[in-house]
């Protein structure tokens, strides 16, 4: 038994050095995937292709790409590669945001709340998720900051945070209308006029804050000052088509950036959308129903967004559809009438430009991150399993490993991360014996 | 004006489900999957007066003269949806249009689901025009007991029409979706106490009951007591959700104590219990493959059927409750989430066709392609369990119920 928590202890220490000099330098030497059909998002797919990625990074990608004589070569025929998945709006990570004390809490910080050890976000990796928008929920006005999720395996909120230049923690800021906000709790609105109203209220009173010295720091007053000098997108919740007309009218008159977030209607005002110039973060629901504002949603919403030249994205709204399932989701747009390359860029590169890291991620090109995922076949199709996770070089998510089976198909154990933490130590020590 | 109503009533004629149009009709298919053995390509189902009156290879199979033919590049039997909730959990998902749930008591079998299914339903039609063309449907979770369901066909004007089995099963349900600390049952075994004390005054005889029990059920039998007096004949099986493997095994106990048939809906961890299911002979109506895995499904595994099917263990697909968005799943997408995670793809349409109407007692009726059943047809654009296929056409009963792409 002794001897039996030493290795676990001995283990812990190697992991965590490990961690600690493999995540800066993700890999010693180049790796090379050749033979394989790629998908860059920037560009046609490339048949027979070669990835070259070296210290995180891509270095080269096409299909007569020289391989550098010392990188380690893998041999992928037969394989797919692509952009590792954007998930424009996600919930994992036990996430939470503002408290039913006020509608409007935009000081309130998710990555105060999450658990960067939750089950939930290996899971994400094993479907395929490399970058997450995760908000907290939508019952408020103003829910409260996001966190744009790097599904790096870390252990604290700062190793899978994406920064602002200025080195703070990146996100957006959750907004709602519609039902969700409005309730009979104190303070919270009765009506979609008074959500609009209340809304309102506090970007004008922001935009005196802002203009002034803001000697006596009001913390959510300097979230909405973000906003409004467009470092800060707005995650705005909505449904209904006259509820995202009064979303465009908020942002004409504030003059923020913002992300349709479910648009369930947004089939109805795409040409609108489309003039405002306003991408949409959209889901793609077995049914309609469930909540009367989903009552029209439809399967073709993405394919008509996407011929009004609308920038969409696809998200999973984890736990409305489990992380595991978004290349699902983009099978169904495709039976929408969305085109297929479309929906995959709906996955990947749009979602980074919706988010401000298009420069980062989103699609393969050299000098982007090394988020990619191998898949053993057509992208959109059932028959096809995703075999690997990739960030930054790193290889996150194996689905040959016994632990990799388990995140992505689940199982016993799968969803409590105790069990799940101990399943990884068993596998470890029984790796470690061989 | 009367041009007007003249197409109203045109219209009418052309989506009614009574409308007079013979029950006659032919579908010619590039790969025809009768369920009855290997797929056949190009394939020709003959129905007539609504009923199957041929099947096999359009070089052999004379369609009549005079009949529509409907085309696809596949085609499906029908597909049956082994438990699912609508006609009675509404899609608006507000209070007036919730049926499958009476809180008022913990234990209700006498509550009929032809009392409260609505054939009209936005969902009830969304499932039919994905090629489903008969569900099994009902009372749904939140009570030890929520009252019976039915074995519906999804395109009829009433509940009656509707109905082939009035009633179906009774709903069980344990753990989780179950419990009420505060109203009760407030666990587990109380649950369990609660059926069993159910059963065990249906089973004893009259006359050893006390005097008050007497006199009462001299004067009338209760609505209940008749069910549960059905139940212990065997005449109605009790239809069991349990997810966790405790849970699975409290109902195989109870299948032993009293001798009742039971049916395992849910079933997440039955992957733990493959031999112990097998030896109680019971079938399993599987959860949604794609169903959330938190609370008493945190160890559901996508690769469930697959185990089952396996193990030799007869299951169904189903698209189960949804309390929130999507308020119903569509069995066509859980069987090809199935496929993906290790279930041969004819076997997850088994799962969604013959299978199904095996494990809903309709093996007879519908769910493959022979002749003498009935006349239900889904038509595909392609690989059916692919996402990004399409439904083309749906027929029910000979008759054309669909033609929307889907």
């Amino acid at each position: 038994m002794i001897s039996r928590l030493l290795r676990r202890a001995a283990l812990a220490a190697g992991v965590a050095l490990a961690f600690a000099s493999g995540s800066a330098s993700a890999q010693d030497r180049a790796m090379a995937f050749t033979g394989a059909t790629i998908h860059t998002m920037a560009g046609p797919v490339i048949e027979n292709g070669t990835l070259v990625i070296e210290d995180g990074k891509i270095v080269a990608v096409g299909a007569d790409v020289a391989v550098p004589a010392d990188a380690e070569t893998r041999d992928a025929s037969g394989m797919v590669i692509m952009p590792g998945i954007v998930d424009t709006h996600s919930h994992i990570g036990s996430v939470a945001g503002a408290d039913r004390s006020s509608p409007i809490q935009p000081d309130v910080r998710a990555m105060d709340a999450i658990n960067p050890k939750d089950a939930s976000i290996a899971k994400a990796r094993a479907g395929g998720v490399t970058t997450a928008n995760v908000m907290p929920g939508s019952g408020w006005l103003v829910s409260g900051q996001t966190f744009y999720m790097r599904l790096r395996d870390g252990d604290t909120i700062e190793d899978i945070a994406w920064y602002f230049p200025d080195g703070a923690v990146m996100g957006g800021l959750k907004m709602a209308n519609g039902t969700n906000p409005i309730g009979s709790t104190p303070g919270f609105p009765g009506t979609r006029a008074k959500s609009a109203a209340l809304a309102r209220a506090a970007f004008a009173e922001a935009q005196g804050y802002c203009k002034g010295e803001r000697k006596k720091v009001d913390l959510g007053k300097e979230t909405l000052c973000e906003v409004l000098s467009g470092k800060r997108l707005v995650h705005f919740h909505t449904h209904r088509a006259d509820d995202i007309m009064t979303v465009l009218r908020l942002q004409r008159e504030f003059g923020f950036k913002v992300l349709i977030q479910h648009g369930m209607e947004a089939w109805k005002v795409a040409e609108e959308l489309a003039a405002a110039g306003v991408p949409v973060s959209n889901i793609l629901v077995d049914s309609p129903g469930g909540k009367l504002e989903a009552m029209e949603s439809r399967l073709e919403t993405a394919a008509i967004l996407e011929r009004a030249g609308v920038l969409t994205s696809l998200h999973s709204d984890d736990g409305i559809i489990d992380s595991r399932l978004m290349f699902r989701q983009a099978g169904i747009a495709v039976r929408g009438g969305m085109s297929r390359e479309g929906a995959l860029r709906a996955l990947t590169i749009n979602g980074a430009e919706q988010l401000g890291l298009d420069d980062r991620v989103g699609s393969l090109e050299p000098g982007k991150d090394a988020d990619f995922l191998i898949l053993d076949g057509d992208p959109l199709s059932v028959y096809t399993d995703l075999m690997e996770t990739w960030i930054e070089g790193q290889k996150l998510f194996d689905r040959t490993t016994e632990e990799g089976r388990l995140l992505a198909e689940g199982g016993y154990g799968a969803g409590n991360p105790m069990e799940l933490a101990h399943h990884h130590w068993e596998v470890a020590e029984a790796e470690a014996a061989q | 004006m009367i041009a007007r109503i003249a197409k109203l009533v045109a219209l009418a004629l052309a989506v009614s489900p009574v409308s007079l149009a013979a029950q006659d009709i032919a579908v010619r298919a590039g790969t025809l999957h009768t369920m009855e053995g290997p797929a056949i390509s190009d394939g020709v189902v003959v129905i007539r007066n609504g009923k199957i009156a041929a099947v096999g290879p359009a070089s052999s199979t004379a369609i009549p003269e005079g009949i529509e033919v409907l085309t696809a590049s596949v085609a499906t039997p029908g597909l049956v949806d082994a438990r699912t909730v609508v006609g009675l959990a509404g899609f608006m998902n507000q209070p007036h249009d919730q049926d499958q749930l009476d809180s008022s008591s913990p234990v209700q079998p006498q509550l009929r689901a032809i009392d409260g299914y609505n054939p009209e339903e936005e969902l009830v039609g969304w499932l039919r025009s994905f090629g489903i063309t008969t569900i099994h449907t009902g009372h749904g979770p939140g009570a030890v007991v929520s009252g019976q369901t039915m074995v519906a066909k999804t395109w009829a004007k009433t509940a009656d029409a509707a109905a082939i089995v009035p009633r179906a099963m009774i709903a069980a349900n344990l753990g989780a979706s179950a419990l009420d600390r505060e109203k009760g049952p407030g666990t587990r075994s109380k649950q369990i106490a609660l059926l069993r004390a159910a059963l065990t005054a249906a089973r004893t005889p009259d006359s050893e009951k006390s005097g008050a029990q007497k006199d009462d059920s001299e004067k009338f039998e209760k609505l209940d007591t008749r069910v549960w007096k059905d139940v212990l004949a065997r005449r109605v099986p009790l239809m069991v959700t349990a997810n966790r493997a405790q849970d699975m095994m409290s109902a195989l106990r109870l299948k032993e104590e009293f001798g009742i048939d039971v049916v395992i809906d849910g079933g997440a961890e039955s992957y733990l219990l493959l031999d112990e299911l097998r030896e109680a002979g019971v079938t399993v109506i599987l959860h949604p493959t794609m169903a959330r895995h938190f609370g008493d499904m945190e160890n559901a595994s996508f690769t469930t059927a697959a185990k089952l099917r396996e193990a030799g263990i007869p299951f169904a697909l189903q698209s189960g409750y949804e309390g929130y968005v999507p308020k119903t799943r569509v069995i066509l997408w859980e069987a090809g989430w199935a496929a993906a995670n290790g279930l041969a793809p004819e076997h997850a349409l088994s799962a969604v066709t013959v299978d199904a109407a095996q494990a809903i007692g309709m093996g007879d009726r519908v769910g493959s392609l022979r002749v003498g059943k009935d006349g239900d047809v889904a038509l595909f654009d392609g690989d059916p369990l692919e996402y990004t296929s399409h439904v083309t056409g749906v027929v029910i009963d000979g008759r054309v119920a669909s033609r929307e792409v889907r």
